[in-house]
């Protein structure tokens, strides 16, 4: 298992790995909002949690589909389903890898894009915490689709179509939490319901995700 | 003699083909009888006419979420048994399930537009429905991209399951998000204020004409799908000959 | 005609989506049977 995170970890952190994209776009949204809505301190300051908080989702977006396509290519998938170790685990580490090189750089970096918004200071922690705990279901949620569309030729659009929809409770959530921490508005409600979904999602999603994967390489 | 016999193809063809011209027919009528006697309804004192727009907005609403709970369990059925007719009936009705989301959401924002003085409000309910819209859309849009029959299948059930546990996390993160402008239920049974039977018993006529009308359709949708899949199966035998 | 006082265009327009949906439901539904019964009959009948 710890082989096969190493091995995912290498392989995006590699020329042409893509890691680190799902920063700059984040970072390219970030300087573009004020460019759309004007850069107000007024205006910029309340739309900042949600506009974090959509940027996290799309950024997660970017990078799903090579969770499992580059695999299937190369037909390294096929020997991952029939090695000893359970497609529900290979499924859970190939998660992780994607949430370690795209979710963890962007819960690192989102207070810097935080100052670019006018994100009030006190809703830092808020932010911080929120999309540390909502990003491994974005990245879970994302292996569940990527799994589903892993051999389709035209897949990165109905990908997104499929993912989205399933990314709206967190969203909630996770942006709750940052408004009302902003707000200086008690935040253990949303809390509390954001870490329910993502211990959810984490633990019945592999199985949906495995199942979906040995469809497609049957 | 079991309910399984139906999932036999054959079967199915042979008892659906007796049963569609009444069902047709049945549909029909109540549908246009119960919208029309809707229609013919003298005015609420504080709605004025627009109370006329119930009559189709309150069945499209049911059949839309009834639609994605028949499709949960056709799925299941699939998943479980591998009844072919029952993921293909899955399928069949996805398209109806949206075109009610459709309507409801555009019959709503239609009567919203003078009663609330506006056509669109992020209320939950509202917002509800257009997450189950964008679910049906990405149904639809998974069965179509998938080419092998059986794994589309697999794969359309396995999101059905998913997503319908998603659709219900919604409705509730919705109703944590914002608090609504919708009305509650008008119908339910526990409710002390209830609708006055003048619009009662017209509503209850275009439910079960809706009911009767997407049953129609799901099952001449379902034929359709059989004699695609049996076409395609005698040409596949034809090209290995 | 009976009278629809001052909402009868939103009455009306309702009606209306209501029924061109439906109406091209149908319509997409007969046509998609009517043309996969077509096709399986000719196959049948040429092979």
């Amino acid at each position: 298992m710890i082989a096969l995170l190493i091995r995912d970890l290498r392989l995006a952190t590699r020329a042409g790995g893509g890691f680190g994209l799902g920063v700059a776009f984040f970072l390219i949204l970030s300087a573009l909002v004020p460019f759309g809505v004007g850069p107000d301190r007024a205006t910029l300051a309340p739309v900042a949690p949600g506009i974090l908080w959509v940027g996290a989702l799309l950024a997660c977006l970017l990078s799903l589909d090579r969770i499992f396509a580059l695999d299937h290519e190369d037909g390294s998938l096929d020997l991952l389903a029939t090695a000893p170790l359970p497609l529900e685990a290979a499924v859970a580490i190939k998660a992780l890898a994607h949430w370690i090189t795209t979710g963890l750089p962007l819960v690192v970096s989102a207070p810097l894009f935080g100052i670019l918004l006018q994100l009030p200071v006190q809703a830092m922690p808020w932010l911080v915490a929120s999309l540390a705990l909502g990003t491994p279901a974005l990245s879970m949620l994302g292996a569940f689709g990527a799994a589903i569309t892993v051999g389709l030729r035209r897949g990165g659009l109905l990908l997104s179509l499929l993912v989205l929809p399933l990314y709206i409770p967190t969203l909630i959530f996770g942006a709750e939490i940052t408004r009302r921490g902003a707000e200086g508005m008690a935040t253990a409600t949303p809390l509390m319901f954001l870490a329910g979904i993502t211990l959810g999602v984490l633990a019945l999603i592999p199985f949906a995700a495995a199942a979906a994967l040995r469809v497609n390489l049957r | 003699m079991s309910i399984w016999e139906y999932a036999n193809p054959t079967k199915f063809m042979r008892t659906t083909e007796g049963l569609l011209p009444w069902l047709v027919g049945s549909a029909v009528l109540c549908s246009v009888g119960g919208v029309f006697w809707g229609f013919l309804t003298p005015e609420d004192f504080r709605q004025g006419s627009t109370v006329k727009i119930v009559f189709l907005h309150v069945p499209a609403a049911m059949m839309a979420i009834n639609i994605w709970v028949m499709m949960l369990v056709a799925s299941l059925i699939w998943i479980i048994r591998r009844h072919h007719v029952s993921a293909l009936a899955a399928k069949a009705a996805a398209p109806i399930g949206a075109i009610m989301t459709l309507i409801a959401l555009a019959t709503g924002a239609i009567w919203g537009q003078p009663m609330w003085g506006t056509w669109w409000e992020w209320d939950p309910r509202l917002t509800s429905f257009l997450i189950l819209f964008l679910f049906y859309v990405g149904y639809i849009a998974l069965w179509a991209a998938v080419e092998d029959p059986d794994s589309a299948a697999d794969l359309t059930g396995v999101l059905c399951l998913v997503g319908s546990v998603f659709a219900l996390l919604s409705r509730y993160a919705v109703l944590f998000w914002n608090q609504g402008l919708h009305q509650g239920a008008s119908l339910s049974v526990q409710s002390g204020e209830r609708m006055s039977s003048v619009y009662r018993y017209p509503l209850y006529l275009a439910m079960l004409g809706f009911f009767l009308l997407f049953l129609a359709l799901l099952l001449i949708r379902t034929r359709t799908e059989i004699r695609r899949r049996r076409l395609a199966a005698l040409q596949a035998r034809e090209m290995r000959a | 005609m009976m009278q629809l006082g001052d909402y009868a265009g939103t009455v009306l327009a309702a009606y209306g989506v209501s029924l061109v949906l439906i109406a091209g439901l149908v319509w997409h539904t007969v046509a998609a049977n009517a043309r996969a019964r077509r096709a399986l009959q000719e196959h049948e009948r040429n092979g």
